[in-house]
């Protein structure tokens, strides 16, 4: 994205299968992180980070689309505009020519083609996108979509947008909590980063969708690696497949009704006992070594 | 007809578990993934396809090498950064193409072409439990609320032939444009959820959404027994908001056993935990 950008490393933390553990392992990184960090939540429909990090929020701001508004008096009903549109966002119907907000993706294109300028910019609220700090180190951004809203792209876009900021600032690494799936908020959300955490559970639903979000993330061509959730159930598959494509376990977190519990009552789990915050520390300390060797390369 | 959707708001509180179970325990339904993203059921139900379509979808833009001129234009117009400058050649980043046509249209050279994209495909099978109706987008493809429609669409049309009196819809994680377009004339929205922050944050959204569509909401709290006071919360939350109580079901990893297996958890012989679903369907049932 920022081809100048070097010293930071951002790591999106995705999964496939929602309910996997992304947050939690999300949040524990953060915690434990030994460089600044920015944690980032872009699963903007459901966004969770922040139920525990409990950051303090200190700017809000509500984020809007660009959606075309008509002038009548202008409009001589040439329909470039409406050929143009690809979401049914703009049609002529009867003598007036009708706007669809909600249809808009904002790419501008019926602004641009209409030649009496008859349109001109509008608003849809997409959402507030949120920044604070948590435990007075851990930088914090999120967006929220609004609820009623469809397309979460757009938000994720602007808040991303916002985190090259702070990292061009701050030079602090991010730490990205991605929407669960794998088609294009999933994509959107990963896109940028210099690597992936596919977290799992060793399931077959969670195996099923974590092949899922393999493929699709195996496009774009960035390092991959894994972390289990709930080792110990369900059954081997995710293991075979991570011996055969060589994607590396970078850790394992076992299947246990406290670590559950503790998450129930918004703990992070790498607080929870001295072998949970190692098992994190040596992650982290795996995901920013992999910062120093992509610098040197 | 009725249609019913099981949703959550968050992801893997068990929405396909149940929906599985639920399939199995209603005889007279069509049963229908609408998680066109991340499908999970026919693990559970292991369809055989009697019908296979391509789900296309809109169309992306593809620069012609032999006609563009390198002026630009294009990347300059892409409001989604789709058109990267490597090597001398303007590319389209076919993840960031949103197929809206602008740089098609303004090229001067005309050097942009517009193929379909070919984002899926569809099915119609046939289970153990009746027919089944759903799909697979293609990883990293558009999470189209047109293949929701889409599949709904087909599965009524399936009720109808086969004199199904219900639709029994597993829906999608979050609350964007999938869960959207599932939710539209559906008659009852069962919101899964856990007693964790997330479950309840997630369930207050989700709900809202509903409400906001104006479909009635019943609430099933699985693995209520991981935190009572947060259990008490959801069920305060849902009382408040007059959404119906269905069920709480403990947290039991039967569900993942009967997975391994292949199977609902219904089909479990012997488990209490078969009858605690059976009594939470019946009650879904009463509000149908």
């Amino acid at each position: 994205m920022d081809p100048k950008r070097k010293s930071n490393l951002i790591v999106s933390i995705a999964s496939g299968k929602g309910g996997t553990g992304k947050t939690t392992v999300s949040a524990s990184l953060a915690c434990v992180w030994k460089k600044p960090v920015l944690a980032v939540d872009l699963d903007v429909e459901e966004p969770n980070l922040h139920l525990f990090l409990n950051p303090e929020i200190s700017h809000q701001e509500k984020i809007y689309l660009e959606t075309p508004v008509v002038d009548e008096s202008k409009c001589t009903l040439c329909r470039m505009c409406s050929d143009l549109c690809q979401f049914q966002a703009i049609k002529v119907m009867g003598e007036t020519l009708l706007t669809f907000t909600e249809m808009c993706h904002g790419c501008g294109g019926c602004l641009a083609i209409c030649p009496e300028k008859a349109l001109s910019p509008g608003q849809r609220e997409l959402g507030i996108l949120s920044q604070g700090s948590s435990l007075g180190k851990i930088s914090f951004l999120m967006g929220s979509l609004r609820v009623g809203e469809a397309m979460s792209p757009p938000l994720m876009t602007i808040v991303k947008k916002r985190m090259m900021e702070i990292l061009g600032k701050e030079r602090a690494d991010a730490i990205i909590d991605a929407p669960p799936g794998v088609s294009c908020p999933a994509v959107c959300a990963v896109m940028d980063s210099d690597l992936i955490i596919l977290v799992t559970e060793p399931t077959p639903f969670g195996f099923h969708d974590f092949r899922l979000a393999w493929e699709s993330f195996s496009s774009m061509g960035k390092p991959m690696a894994v972390v289990i959730n709930r080792a110990g159930l369900g059954d081997s598959s995710v293991y075979r497949f991570c011996d055969e494509k060589k994607l590396p376990i970078l850790a394992s977190i076992p299947y246990d009704r406290n670590i559950a519990q503790a998450y129930s009552k918004g703990q992070v789990v790498a607080r929870l006992s001295p072998e949970l915050e190692h098992k994190f520390s040596d992650l982290a300390r795996e995901l920013q070594g992999y910062d120093r060797e992509a610098a040197y390369a | 007809m009725r249609e019913l959707i099981v949703i959550s708001g968050k992801g893997g509180t068990g929405k396909t578990s149940l929906t599985g179970a639920f399939a199995h325990l209603d005889r007279e339904k069509i049963i229908c993934d609408l998680d066109v993203d991340a499908p999970d059921l026919h693990i559970l139900l292991s369809p055989k396809v009697i019908l296979q379509e391509k789900f296309i979808s809109g169309n992306e833009a593809v620069i012609d090498q032999d006609k563009c001129q390198s002026c630009g234009t294009c990347a300059e117009m892409c409001r989604y950064d789709a058109i990267s400058f490597k090597d001398d050649k303007y590319l389209v980043e076919p993840l960031r193409c949103e197929g809206c046509k602008v740089c098609v249209s303004f090229c001067p050279e005309e050097a942009v072409e517009f193929p379909p994209r070919y984002c899926g495909n569809w099915y119609v099978s046939s289970t153990r439990f009746g027919t089944m109706v759903h799909a697979q987008l293609f990883p990293g493809a558009e999470n189209s609320g047109r293949l929701v429609a889409l599949l709904r669409q087909k599965a009524r049309a399936k009720a109808k032939e086969e004199g199904r009196n219900l639709i029994l819809c597993d829906g999608a994680p979050g609350i964007g444009c999938p869960v959207i377009s599932s939710l539209s004339g559906t008659d009852l929205a069962v919101v899964v959820t856990e007693p964790t922050p997330s479950g309840l944050h997630d369930l207050m959204r989700v709900a809202e959404l509903c409400s906001h569509f104006k479909i009635r909401v019943a609430v099933i709290v699985n693995k209520f027994d991981l935190n009572q006071e947060q259990t008490s919360k959801i069920q305060d939350y849902c009382r408040k908001n007059s959404h119906e109580l269905v069920g709480n079901i403990p947290h039991d990893d039967i569900f993942t056993r009967a997975m391994v297996e292949k199977k609902v958890v219904t089909e479990i012989r012997d488990s209490n935990m078969a009858l605690m679903v059976k009594q939470t369907w019946e009650k879904i049932s009463d509000l149908l």
